[in-house]
């Protein structure tokens, strides 16, 4: 298992290379990148800030990944996700998810990332041609959520 | 009892405060939020029924019925919007 908040970038490649490295067992790594667009809401997004709570960052994602791993049998986990200064194009988040078969690893990515969506203390600020603005949450987060907890 | 509260985002911003230690006389965080909206001005008006606002007590995220123990922090932040 491997958890970071860091401002650096991430390389995909060399997490999913990290993660199979001298594993025979391993038989699908499914991952997910989260990348800053260039516009939201109808605006331009020059660049965007994300601003966190240390300490119940790390906290709120080693519980949503132990959840992860009591639904389904996994053999690894990597999220990886960026505070700061981002621009367009720039990656925010990285979700790894390594078992034996690939419905584990497809389920358990996405179920991290609806969960990190909607739990993990993360905010995002955009500089757009019109000044400053914190983003708001969405209701379709909310929604994708809650839709493990229905089934 | 005495709290350390914590701002994030944008009623960090709107508070012009972080973080702050609040000699608390309630019980839960409702009571905490009440007490704190009784300030007036941006407190009254961030922390008014149907704002959005999460609550945390030592980290975890918590309903407003909850109990806040002695020497807790506490936490007090717009919905999440990471990923």
């Amino acid at each position: 298992m491997k958890i970071l908040v860091q401002a650096e970038a991430f390389d995909l490649g060399a997490e999913v290379n990290a993660i199979s490295q001298g594993h025979t067992d391993i038989g699908a790594i499914a991952s997910f990148v989260g990348l800053a667009r260039d516009s939201n809401e109808g605006s331009g997004v020059q660049a965007m800030t994300l601003e966190h709570y240390p300490g119940m960052t790390e906290k709120a994602l080693a519980a949503l990944v132990d959840e992860a791993r009591s639904r389904w049998a996994l053999l690894d986990v990597t999220v990886i996700h960026r505070v700061g200064r981002l621009l367009p194009g720039d990656s925010i988040v990285l979700v790894a998810v390594a078992s034996s078969h690939r419905g584990e690893a497809f389920a358990a990515c996405e179920y991290i990332m609806d969960a990190l969506k909607t739990r993990a203390p993360f905010w995002k600020k955009e500089e757009t041609p019109e000044g400053e603005r914190w983003v708001d949450a969405r209701v379709s987060d909310d929604a994708a959520a809650a839709r493990w907890t229905d089934s | 009892m005495n709290l350390r509260v914590l701002y994030f985002a944008r009623l960090r911003e709107h508070f012009g405060l972080a973080e702050e230690n609040v000699d608390f006389a309630g019980a839960t965080a409702a009571d905490l939020v009440a007490q704190l909206q009784a300030r007036g001005g941006v407190w009254a008006e961030e922390l008014a029924a149907g704002r959005a606002f999460r609550v945390a007590v030592n980290q975890d995220i918590v309903t407003l019925d909850a109990i806040l123990p002695d020497h807790a922090e506490v936490a007090i932040f717009p919905p999440v919007t990471g990923g």
